[in-house]
């Protein structure tokens, strides 16, 4: 089905519009989610509390004191409807340096061996592509990819790990992504960046936005070293 | 007047098992991956900041079955809301609900919740932490927010934004008991149908016309609940497209265990069966592990005219109060 004609509205509570653009994960439709998205905000609609785009769908947060649900349905279809005649802003390019394998990168070898390939086979498949970040969540700054070579879909791990460190890089299925704090997480992690993510004081608490490009480049042992202890102070990764 | 200069008010003699400083949550970062955090029993605790002339989203204290011990350094007006609990000022037992005068070496303690599992203790002024993005409140998995991102620990001394001390109490004494939880151990949480309902056609009613019992799983992510269990059709995807959640939505994992998720929560890929109303988002994180709960379908319009009625009501109370309507200045 891909891209439906019209968005599906589904009630999310009663303060919630669940606004549905398609049923599958793709460019074209997480485009259209954006492109919606930002036209919600423009319009600056009396009620509309938040928002938040996700691969396929927005949740769009209402206060039924300040606005009839009804209503609401109307100025979000007639919104959908003008979809394709604004342009998104050019995306950011975020550039991450990642140490992959070794310790910090402990399932690697896994990933390798379940493809076939070698462990610097991985690295150069998944640092080449530019990936899209299609929606943030999870947690706090937890970019979801999209673009990740067909040849390097893995299954999640069979147990999650209860603690994954902050900064690493994980595949699960077609997806990639990483975790910018540290927390429990199932995806195969094949190396960490030293980089910080979260700055929770800054205007825009994180690096990158729902929407921005993401390249990954390899970096070596001794370079996530010196980065890290340039972001970090001297605390150990 | 001293202006905006903050002064301690309260030693922590002892925290309890997981007190945070929370607020009505952090607004319109969700987006980005962070969850709205903020108090559970979001009545309770504009309830207690009402109580001592607090406009309804100030910094306030949530504690989790056994209260803090607080040891006041200052002359404070202060409010316990919540669950039902022992409350004692220097030893002697108090009741809850009510603006309390204390002095400097009085000693309050939540001692323990009877009925109910989380108790709000507000004090006039407001607790001074950092805003972060926008909120007081604590989300301790990415320390944010609160007290240095994490519950309180013995020792630790709360500071206040100003002391309004000569503050002369609420203007009209009343509390709606009504509006908050009954916190009996059965609870009947209203429930609107969908975001998929549709992928429940045959397992709708059975959802519907069960008890459950909330697991020992219980936290400010989700309540997992125990009880029959509530299969997805057959021709229904086993998990969905990661899409957002809400506090109050209902989720059904493969196993077949509803899970209501709370605040700590942004995105997930199970399909969810229902939402609870937003006043029983507060209910239910009243709930304690073994209680039962069941669900009532509610449909949309009905959900509205009532938190139209319950939203009239709150308000009358906070102008009775004499409470702010918006954050001050």
């Amino acid at each position: 089905m891909g891209l439906y004609e019209e968005p599906i509205l589904r009630f999310a509570g009663d303060r919630g519009l669940l606004v549905e653009l398609g049923d599958e994960i793709a460019p074209q439709i997480n485009k259209e989610v954006r492109i919606l998205n930002l036209l919600i905000q423009r319009s600056n609609i009396q009620g509309v509390v938040e928002t938040i785009p996700t691969y396929r769908s927005i949740l769009v947060y209402y206060d039924p004191l300040e606005i009839d649900v009804k209503e609401l349905c109307l100025i979000i279809k007639k919104l959908a409807l003008q979809k394709q005649e604004i342009d998104l802003t050019e995306p950011k390019l975020v550039e991450i340096p990642v140490c992959y394998g070794g310790e910090l990168g402990p399932d690697i070898e896994f990933v390798a061996q379940y493809h076939n390939l070698a462990v610097e086979d991985v690295i150069r498949l998944h640092s080449e592509p530019l990936y899209q970040i299609y929606m943030m969540g999870f947690t706090p700054g937890f970019p979801f990819l999209g673009g990740l070579p067909e040849i390097l879909e893995t299954p999640r791990l069979p147990t999650p790990r209860l603690q994954v460190p902050a900064g690493s890089v994980g595949i699960a299925a077609r997806q990639t992504g990483i975790y910018p704090i540290t927390s429990p997480g199932g995806w195969n992690l094949i190396g960490r960046t030293p980089i910080r993510l979260f700055f929770p004081e800054r205007e825009e608490p994180f690096l990158y936005r729902p929407g921005d490009l993401i390249k990954f480049r390899p970096i070596s042992l001794e370079e996530f070293r010196d980065i890290h202890a340039r972001e970090y102070g001297d605390s150990d990764p | 007047m001293q202006g905006n200069t903050e002064i301690p008010i309260l030693k922590v003699l002892d925290p309890g098992p997981m007190t945070t400083v929370q607020d009505l949550g952090r607004i319109g970062y969700q987006a980005l991956g962070v969850p709205v955090s903020g108090a559970l029993d979001q009545i309770s605790a504009m309830l207690a900041n009402w109580l001592v002339g607090n406009w309804a989203g100030e910094a306030l204290l949530e504690a989790t079955f056994m209260g803090p011990k607080l040891e006041a350094m200052e002359d404070l007006w202060i409010s316990v809301t919540g669950a039902r609990a022992i409350i004692t000022l220097n030893g002697r037992e108090i009741e809850g609900s009510q603006p309390i005068r204390v002095k400097p070496g009085d000693i309050l303690w939540i001692k323990r919740a009877l009925k109910g599992l989380r108790v709000y203790v507000a004090v006039r002024g407001g607790i001074a932490v950092p805003r972060v993005m926008g909120s007081y409140c604590t989300y301790v998995q990415a320390r944010l927010g609160g007290i240095q991102g994490r519950a309180l620990i013995k020792g630790d001394t709360l500071m206040a934004k100003q002391n309004n001390k000569d503050w002369a109490g609420p203007k009209e004494m009343y509390f709606p008991y009504d509006l908050v939880s009954d916190f009996e151990p059965e609870l009947t949480l209203r429930a609107i149908p969908g975001p998929q309902d549709y992928h429940f056609r045959n397992s709708i009613e059975l959802f519907y016309s069960s008890t459950f019992k909330v697991s020992s799983k219980a936290d400010r992510m989700g309540y997992r609940l125990e009880g029959p269990l509530i299969p997805k059709d057959l021709d229904a995807p086993q998990s969905i497209i990661s899409e957002p959640s809400m506090p109050g939505s209902i989720q059904v994992p493969p196993d077949g265990n509803p899970i209501i998720l709370l605040v700590e929560q942004t995105v997930g890929g199970y399909s969810k069966i229902a939402t609870l109303i937003w006043q029983d988002v507060s209910r239910i994180a009243q709930a304690r592990p073994g209680d039962e709960v069941r669900f009532e379908r509610i449909e949309l319009t009905k959900a509205h005219h009532l938190y139209k009625e319950t939203w009239k009501r709150l308000n009358d109370l906070r102008e009775r109060l004499g409470a702010p309507s918006h954050r001050p200045r």
